[in-house]
């Protein structure tokens, strides 16, 4: 099911049977092209195939970016231990929600992408840890999966290969840190959801400590593709380091939020104004998030000629993240985002480390007292000082991801800050009124 | 051995070996990197960040407690940035702890203060609401007090990976984690209280110390617990000649970190209210209290009288009194009262052991080799229950050098979970049992072996045997019960030729029998009701009224192994000092009662002075194996005993039937544990007896 | 503790699942499902879940008490889950959060007279672009106004 018109301006290769009648069947997946790569990839050297998803430039879709390529040749293959390959489908980051689609109407896509995962390095498990509150599509998914399984795509000699791999769901129960791959590790051996030491990275030692593929539900869903039409195709999709496409989450002020699949590069401007169908109410642009709320906010003005890739985002601070796109109108208040931000991360912090524990429920306190007037000057730019020296101190990225868009708010947005000392009320409270969606 | 990694350290060149942690290696150069959560054994967190420091070619600052040395790593811990982070990490640190440091147990001695006194700021810019809990009691010895927690995860590593308990856990998430006991609302554990003595800070307190002084306002005196056989160093915080606490934090002594419930609180029945305070004689068929002078008249009138009169006197000595003592009742017994009947209760068989081992060296294992060695079978004990300690050392062995266990017992066994073997047997099944796992033993590069009174005699020769047979070097612990019951048989507390045994002496018509810190009469265990005295003259040295002492027509009231000097023996036959920790009021050293009746029966002359340096410096010069290095033991150390090598034959032949360990679990001790407060307290004593 | 036969063949399923020795990679799951049929997490559930996954009751409640979909206390029969993360509160999530509170009189994590309707303030569930949104146990329900809200739980109270 969609939640949003397709827009005309995507690039639809991961999402292009979204919309077609029962797009969530192994009968339209085969009618589409479905397990074209599988049987390609059957056919190919596992060497072979990690060459092809390193010449597509496909980089982790879950937020940091690294390359696919690269992750899967890190895995020992000749390892005499099982090796695994893990679905991270505990999409969590604030604003982001695609994940969600992609295995909703296309669930053969991502059991594809593991398929081939598994050949390239030698694995014949795999788990799609699923957060909890996806009840729904670990239904979705175990349908799909039964349906692979009766027909002959999971299981024993897969098509008749002599591939085997088993493919299983496995639940959250309500973390956002079980996000973070070697906390998702965690969770999925039945414990607390703290992140590990590494080294050893999971490639390496990963689930139950043995060898293991750890990418994002998109990731694997670029695979197919990947494999079907060559990697050289994918990667012209995007730009020079970074190829394909992006599955974007617009959200917040625009007049035609949804999820949309754009070319890697597509332009912000264009994003915003054609695909978003413009800034609601005909305000204007205050601040963009490019990729969930973990990324440093940029000002309308640093996003003027920005484009949706790695590079451009980098060169102005931030990162592309998810594609949890956030805007927000010239009516946003930044110290209520700040603190709204502040309060998800205090809540999802593990407890594990010092800075990240005690930081962001220091912080959550200051900015609840700040935004309800209650704020001093000193306080302004002891936000600052506190997320700065959170920053790379934690003991995994959450306390960079409560940092950053922190300390860029209070850098960026100073002035709000001083509007709302000296006990004034919050200027953009627009108390009991609501606007319709 | 491996080429040793060059790195800089501060400037400082810096050399350690592959695979040494920065952390480590900076110590060993001197240099000092703060760190709460990292402790040496345990496994690493790399939470509190104190640790962080710089290193060259890398972007962000790095754990000095994670990571590895590596050729040609430059480290630098003391600049601006890493300072900079260790006064921030202590910032968000006292958000919520309380500055209740002048009430807290820990104040003194926390390193929380320690560390913000070095690294911290002089304020703080925390202006929020703290958030407040009630404390908790998690049972009669261990509280906690959760905004003090740091969540340093020390305590339930210690618990989980030291004890084998796993009794604490880490419950919700973020800011509200807790620490909290596995049952719920209170800990089912050993009671050991080592999550106590590593917390940092206050969190944890001890049920007993809490409250009753400021750290420093103690004295620190080193102990040796009087409890089992295994010889854990305790020191004792003593205070207007009370003792407020025992614990290990200097990690001294054999024991290392590890105490039981025993050894940092089981002291406490020093001052239990039935302690004899005053000798007693027996008068008109009732005990009445006397002075010292004439209780000591009164027995040596009546030794004396007996003496004169060819009469037949019955010694039985102790599992708890110190070497010195015992070797001095020995002397007295066969050279003044001229007698061969002198026993003690025997709770393994070590004559055996060393009788089988005869003509060959350096077979007895220590304490040490339980966590050295590359093997370990343990034949018949429960040990993390009779002998913690040992327990302990076999754990860790097993968690750092992957040491292969062997459990062959009757029942389950906490070594079960880490063993590579572990077989169940009955009684007589040991020797089947032993057969089935040669092959795998023979393997072995080396082992040792524990055994406790489930071989005794002609089993003994018989396991020795199998040992030898299987071609590696093999060392040997025979267990036995308590403090000292290794010393009482090195000091010949055992018939002479013609004398009765523990059993005979009780049911023989002696005229007097003289029991020194032991309580034949209570009975046998499983067997209600005491048995009652035949001697026509009981003489009893001890702390309480026993059943033995109830029966005595001269109650001499003696000094707990806290209240006197001496050395005693562990049950691996290393010898350590006791050191008076108080003084006491009423009763005395048992060495100073023997040598007063001495002096009024006009005998103390052949026996020589009771002081127990003296007595000490005979014994070295006299006892097989004992002239072990005095500045060993003197500095806190245990220094190994080598028994004689040759054949041991007992006057009269062996009777392993007399052997019996008391087995007693981790919340009795014998007579002794019945008047300890603690050992009684503690729900798991009630469920476990 | 008994379970009905298709809770019993999920936990079957799951406990085979995953590499021999590692069972107790089913116990987040289990505890989910089993929460699902009983309401909640109960203290008699904890212990029979470890006896199942090998491990002491204090491993699962130290896993239990970190997932915050997993509750000790039972909550409503409908369990109405407001999202107020930064892309709903940017469609004023917070005021659609508080219309459900005075609609119920019911506050975070609280549970209505009856015991049919429980509230909660969850951080962001996956529903960024289709804001506000809120979750009514597992079913998402999208682009929320007050007025859908009172339409939904009207819906719920007749249900229930």
């Amino acid at each position: 099911m969609l939640y949003n018109e397709p827009s005309p301006l995507e690039t639809r290769v991961l999402s292009f049977r979204f919309g077609l009648p029962n797009s969530a069947t192994l009968d339209t997946y085969l009618a589409t092209r479905g397990y074209e790569a599988f049987r390609k990839a059957a056919g190919m050297k596992p060497e072979e195939i990690i060459e092809q998803v390193k010449i597509s430039n496909l980089r982790g879709r879950g937020g940091a970016g690294f390359p696919t390529g690269m992750k899967w040749s890190f895995v020992p293959r000749t390892s005499p231990k099982p090796k695994y390959i893990v679905v991270n489908a505990d999409e969590s980051e604030p604003g982001t929600c695609k994940d969600r689609v992609l295995m909703e109407n296309d669930p053969h896509q991502l059991i594809e992408g593991c398929l081939i995962a598994g050949l390239a390095v030698d694995a014949h498990a795999g788990y799609i840890y699923i957060r909890g509150e996806y009840r729904y599509l670990i239904e979705v998914m175990d349908k799909a999966i039964a349906e692979a399984y009766e027909k002959g795509w999971l299981g024993k000699n897969i098509q008749g290969t002599g591939f085997d791999f088993d493919l299983y769901t496995h639940s959250g129960a309500g973390a956002y840190e079980c996000g973070e791959e070697s906390a998702l590790l965690e969770s999925l051996e039945g414990k607390r959801g703290i992140p590990r030491i590494r080294p050893p990275f999971p490639a390496v030692v990963g689930a139950f400590q043995c060898p293991t593929v750890l990418n994002n539900v998109e990731t694997y869903c670029a695979v197919p593709a990947i494999l079907r039409d060559g990697g050289a195709a994918f990667a012209a999709l995007g730009v020079p380091k970074a190829g394909g496409t992006k599955m974007t989450c617009l959200t917040g002020h625009v007049n035609k939020p949804g999820v949309y699949e754009l070319r890697l590069g597509f332009p912000v401007k264009q994003m915003i104004e054609e695909v978003g169908g413009g800034i609601r109410q005909g305000r204007k642009l205050k601040a963009f998030i490019p990729g969930g709320s973990s990324c440093p906010v940029l000002t309308a003005k640093e996003v003027e000629g920005a484009t949706m890739d790695y590079d451009s985002m980098a060169q102005r601070k931030s990162m592309l993240g998810s594609g949890g796109v956030i805007i927000m109108d010239e009516e946003t208040c930044m110290v209520k985002a700040a603190l709204r931000i502040m309060r998800f991360y205090a809540h999802e912090s593990c407890g594990w480390c010092i800075p990240c524990r005690e930081g962001t429920t220091w912080l959550r306190k200051i900015l609840t007292r700040f935004h309800a007037g209650g704020g001093t000057r000193s306080d302004i730019d002891l936000i600052g000082d506190l997320s700065r020296n959170m920053l790379g101190r934690t003991f995994c990225p959450l306390g960079d991801a409560a940092a950053m868009p922190t300390l860029s708010i209070v850098e960026k947005f100073r002035g709000e800050f001083e509007d709302h000392l000296n006990g004034k009320p919050c200027p953009f409270e627009r108390a009991g009124e609501m606007v319709t969606a | 051995m491996p080429d040793l990694v060059k790195l800089t350290i501060d400037g400082k060149a810096v050399q350690a070996a592959p695979g040494t942690l920065v952390i480590d290696a900076a110590k060993m150069a001197g240099i000092e990197i703060p760190a709460f959560c990292y402790y040496e054994g345990l496994t690493l967190q790399a939470a509190c960040r104190m640790c962080l420091v710089e290193v060259e070619k890398m972007p962000k600052m790095m754990t000095a407690c994670t990571l590895p040395v590596a050729e040609g790593m430059v480290v630098r811990t003391e600049t601006p940035q890493v300072a900079q982070a260790r006064k921030y990490t202590l910032e968000f640190l006292l958000t919520n702890h309380p500055l209740d440091c002048p009430v807290c147990d820990k104040g003194g001695e926390c390193e929380l203060q320690d560390m913000v006194f070095r690294y911290g700021a002089g304020e703080s810019r925390y202006t929020e609401e703290k958030v407040h809990t009630p404390e908790k009691q998690f049972s009669p010895v261990v509280f906690f007090d959760a905004p003090r927690c740091i969540l340093c995860f020390r305590c339930v590593r210690i618990c989980n990976e030291g004890m084998g308990v796993g009794a604490l856990g880490v419950i919700y998430r973020g800011v509200l984690s807790e620490i909290a006991p596995n049952h719920g609302d209170h800990l089912e554990c050993d009671e050991c209280g080592a999550c106590i003595d590593i917390c940092p800070v206050g969190a944890l307190t001890s049920g007993i110390y809490r409250y009753q002084t400021r750290p420093w306002e103690m004295q620190h005196v080193g102990a040796i617990c009087t409890h089992c056989g295994d010889g854990c160093k305790t020191t004792l915080g003593v205070r207007n000649n009370r003792i407020i606490r025992g614990n290990n934090r200097d990690h001294s002594g054999i024991n290392g970190e590890f105490l039981c419930i025993k050894g940092r609180y089981a002291f406490d029945f020093y001052d239990h209210p039935e302690r004899l305070q005053a000798p007693l004689v027996r008068k008109n068929g009732k005990l009445e209290e006397v002075s010292w002078s004439e209780a000591l008249d009164t027995v040596a009138n009546r030794f004396n009288q007996i003496r004169a009169d060819g009469g037949t006197f019955g010694v039985i000595g102790s599992n708890h009194t110190t070497n010195e003592e015992n070797f001095y009742l020995r002397k007295f017994a066969r050279e003044v009262l001229a007698t061969p009947h002198i026993d003690h209760h025997r709770t393994g068989d070590v004559t055996a052991l060393v009788d089988a081992l005869s003509g060959k060296t350096g077979r007895m294992a220590t304490v040490a080799d339980l966590y050295n060695r590359k093997a370990v079978l343990v034949l018949g004990a429960d040990l993390a229950r009779e002998h913690p300690l040992l327990s302990f050392q076999i754990r860790a062995n097993y968690r750092h050098h992957q040491a292969h266990v062997y459990a062959v017992t009757p029942g389950p066994v906490r070594e079960d979970k880490y063993a590579v073997a572990s077989v169940r047997v009955a009684s007589g099944g040991y020797f089947a049992a032993l057969e089935d796992l040669r092959a795998r033993l023979k393997a072995e590069p080396e082992l040792v072996i524990v055994f406790d009174d489930s071989f005794k005699g002609p089993d003994v020769h018989r396991l020795v045997e199998f040992g030898e047979s299987l071609g590696i070097p093999v060392r040997y612990i025979c267990l036995v019960d308590y403090s000292n019951s290794r010393g009482a048989l090195d000091m010949g507390l055992v018939p002479g030729e013609g004398g009765m045994r523990l059993d005979e002496m009780l049911a023989a018509d002696l005229s007097a029998l003289w029991v020194v810190g032991a309580n034949p009469f209570k009975g046998t265990p499983g067997v209600p009701g005491s048995v009652a005295r035949k001697a026509r003259f009981l003489v009893v040295q001890d702390l309480f009224l026993t059943e033995t002492a109830e029966q005595a027509d001269v109650v001499l009231p003696a000094a707990s192994a806290y209240e006197k000097s001496g050395t005693v023996t562990n049950t691996t036959g290393e010898v350590q000092r006791l050191k008076r920790a108080i003084n006491t009021m009423g009763a005395k050293p048992d060495l100073e009662i023997m040598g007063f009746i001495a002096r009024q029966m006009g005998a103390a002359g052949a026996l020589g002075p009771w002081v127990p340096e003296t007595v000490f410096a005979e014994i070295r010069r006299t006892v097989h194996g004992y002239d072990i290095p005095l500045p060993e033991i003197d500095t806190g150390g245990a220094a190994p005993t080598t028994p004689v090598n040759g054949r041991v034959t007992e006057a009269g032949g062996p009777r392993p039937d007399l052997i019996r360990s008391d087995h007693n679990g981790l919340f009795a001790s014998g007579t002794l544990g019945r008047y300890s407060k603690v050992l009684n307290s503690v729900l798991e004593g009630r469920l476990d007896r | 503790m008994t379970f009905s036969p298709q809770l019993e063949a999920r936990f079957d399923k799951l406990l085979k699942s995953y590499p021999p020795g590692r069972q107790r990679s089913a116990m987040i799951p289990m505890l989910m499902y089993a929460q699902d049929e009983l309401g909640s997490v109960t203290d008699e559930l904890v212990d029979e879940v470890a006896r199942r996954v090998g491990v002491t009751p204090l491993q699962v409640n130290e896993v239990l008490s970190y997932y915050s979909m997993l509750h000790r206390k039972p909550l409503g029969k409908y369990h109405v889950q407001v999202c107020t993360n930064i892309s709903c509160l940017l469609c004023d999530g917070d005021k659609l959060w508080e219309h459900a509170c005075k609609k119920l009189g019911i506050g975070h994590k609280e549970v209505t007279a009856d015991g049919q309707i429980s509230l909660e303030e969850v951080e962001c569930m996956g529903a960024c672009s289709w804001a506000p949104a809120i979750q009514v146990n597992y079913d998402f329900e999208h682009f929320v106004t007050p007025e859908k809200l009172d339409q939904i739980l009207d819906g719920l109270r007749k249900k229930a």
